[in-house]
């Protein structure tokens, strides 16, 4: 399948949404509104809900399956009010001590006006910075598009998945275009040379797995199963070191020239 | 009709705007030869003789084999002088001992790829080792579109280095200067303990074309612009260029406790 392809799945509108996987992986679920400073934006759902019986913070990026749904949470691509309800909800799980889990499909975060008066810039910077450091686990699984730092600014996780027809990339295909070459109806070009599929990344060391689609939700509750079973064995402390190792030198043996550099001040 | 003095008025007032408003588009006839450049503002704002470079040693890169990247970022090295679009090392300020980061822009617009975000990074551990304040002036357009995801993650890379720097009690300043875009904007620009921005600087998120574009109207003057952001909440001091020295040596000064017994 060529990279536009699954360009095409990720971003179709009948695969499955948050809200699928929230009724199909979990219990319970209680959905938790607004960043309580000033605004509820719909493009971020989350709250609290049971997994296998374990009480467990879960949120996403909303795009909605109808019209009226796609306007309400503005296609998925959240505000700063999103990021900061996002983090509201994973700062609570810290404190409750609930694993977090968090599902990815964003075609961006939103270049609007209002957006960049409130800081969305800022928003997404504090959610880096906050989830590195964040002492409960945190899973993330790419579902559909992972676009731009909007997509990152809920994906600091100890693991992070992506089902085999997601894409994660820097930017989306026509944006790339755009900017290096000043054409985006060259996407599809664009789209091979970004080496943005779930097969690229994980050869790229970014993600942890490729989660299979034959069987969705199953196969998605069989790895969050795996994976907090491996988490749980770390202490608090060692979760958020986990997490600190694992973005600060995911791309360590690309930037050392030998496995013993050592700073010299000239 | 306009007297000789009103014109020679008006000529002074561009050369006054020229100085305080540098960001500012002018007009090619009193646009200066040398686009003031990172090392410019290492030699205005590092006491004099004080400026050590920190030297990597890095590998070339290209994870996307992106033709011409490579061709690219070497004839940017001759021409500037420097290694990637970063550049940083030990210094004074005021006499008091930093580390001070520069982007710069004329190295493909100062976005991040692996080696700037690297760069950062380590320079920013030194100085919590050595337990010394970091001062970054920040310039870019954003990710490193060369290097696809692995630029992207660059974002998450140097934003937990900020935290982990401030969490251990470092001083974190960071100064926004035109244009700071995109990932660089949206990671350790505006995570800064204390946030200074020169007059006029665009500081974003998004690109002005790309919100037009999206929202389909005309932006109001004056957005994204240093003001703006100041007016929104985000920026401490708008800092002319001429005072940013004296400004960081106050800024210093003011922490001097945190320093003492160092």
């Amino acid at each position: 399948m060529s990279a536009i392809e699954k360009v095409l799945i990720a971003r179709d509108k009948d695969r499955p949404k948050i809200t699928d996987y929230v009724d199909n992986l979990f219990t319970d679920f209680f959905e938790q509104k607004g960043d309580f400073l000033g605004k509820e934006d719909e493009s971020i759902y989350g709250g609290i809900a049971l997994f296998h019986g374990r009480p467990v913070t879960v949120l996403g990026h909303r795009k909605g399956r109808t019209v009226e749904e796609n306007m309400a949470c503005n296609f998925g691509m959240p505000g700063p009010e999103g990021y900061r309800k996002a983090l509201r909800l994973m700062k609570q799980a810290e404190k409750f001590k609930r694993p977090i889990i968090t599902f990815v499909d964003t075609p961006g975060a939103y270049p609007g006006l209002e957006a960049e008066m409130y800081g969305q810039a800022q928003a997404i910077a504090n959610n880096l910075a906050e989830m590195s450091a964040l002492k409960v686990p945190v899973i993330s699984i790419v579902t559909g598009e992972g676009s731009s730092g909007g997509a990152l600014g809920i994906a600091v996780a100890n693991k992070v998945y992506m089902l085999e027809n997601a894409i994660y990339s820097v930017l989306s295909p026509e944006g790339f275009a755009s900017i290096l070459w000043h054409d985006s109806a060259r996407r599809d070009e664009a789209a091979e040379v970004m080496k943005l599929t779930a097969k690229d990344l994980y050869e790229f060391g970014v993600i942890d797995g490729i989660i299979d689609e034959a069987d969705i939700f199953k196969a998605i509750d069989k790895q969050i199963s795996s994976a907090l079973k491996e988490l749980d064995k770390l202490s608090a402390d060692e979760l958020k070191e986990d997490r600190y190792e694992k973005f600060r030198y995911f791309d360590e043996a690309r930037v050392n020239a030998s496995s013993v550099e050592e700073m010299e001040v000239v | 009709m306009t007297s000789v003095v009103d014109k020679r008025k008006n000529k002074f007032n561009r050369y006054k705007d020229l100085r305080e408003n540098p960001t500012e588009l002018l007009e090619p006839a009193i646009k200066p030869v040398k686009e003031y450049d990172a090392f410019d503002r290492i030699k205005d704002i590092a006491d004099e003789g004080t400026f050590k470079e920190f030297e990597f040693n890095f590998p070339e890169t290209n994870p996307l084999e992106f033709e011409g990247y490579v061709e690219k970022k070497e004839a940017l090295r001759k021409e500037n002088n420097c290694h990637d679009a970063i550049i940083a090392g030990e210094c004074e300020i005021g006499k008091m001992p930093c580390v001070l980061a520069v982007m710069n822009k004329k190295f493909m617009m100062a976005s991040m790829g692996m080696e700037l975000g690297e760069t950062f990074c380590r320079a920013l551990e030194y100085a919590g080792e050595k337990r010394l304040p970091f001062i970054v002036f920040t310039a870019s357009g954003g990710a490193r579109m060369q290097e696809g995801i692995l630029s992207l993650m660059q974002m998450a890379k140097t934003s937990a280095v900020v935290k982990r720097f401030k969490d251990e009690g470092g001083l974190y300043i960071t100064v926004l200067t035109h244009p700071t875009t995109g990932g660089v904007s949206a990671s350790f620009a505006t995570l800064g303990d204390i946030t200074l921005a020169e007059p006029k600087a665009l500081i974003g998120f998004a690109g002005p074309r790309v919100i037009e574009q999206t929202i389909g109207q005309k932006l109001p003057e004056g957005f994204q612009r240093a003001e703006f952001l100041q007016e929104h909440g985000f920026v401490d001091a708008i800092v002319r260029r001429e005072d940013m020295k004296e400004m960081l040596e106050k800024i210093l000064m003011l922490h001097k406790n945190v320093y003492e017994g160092r």
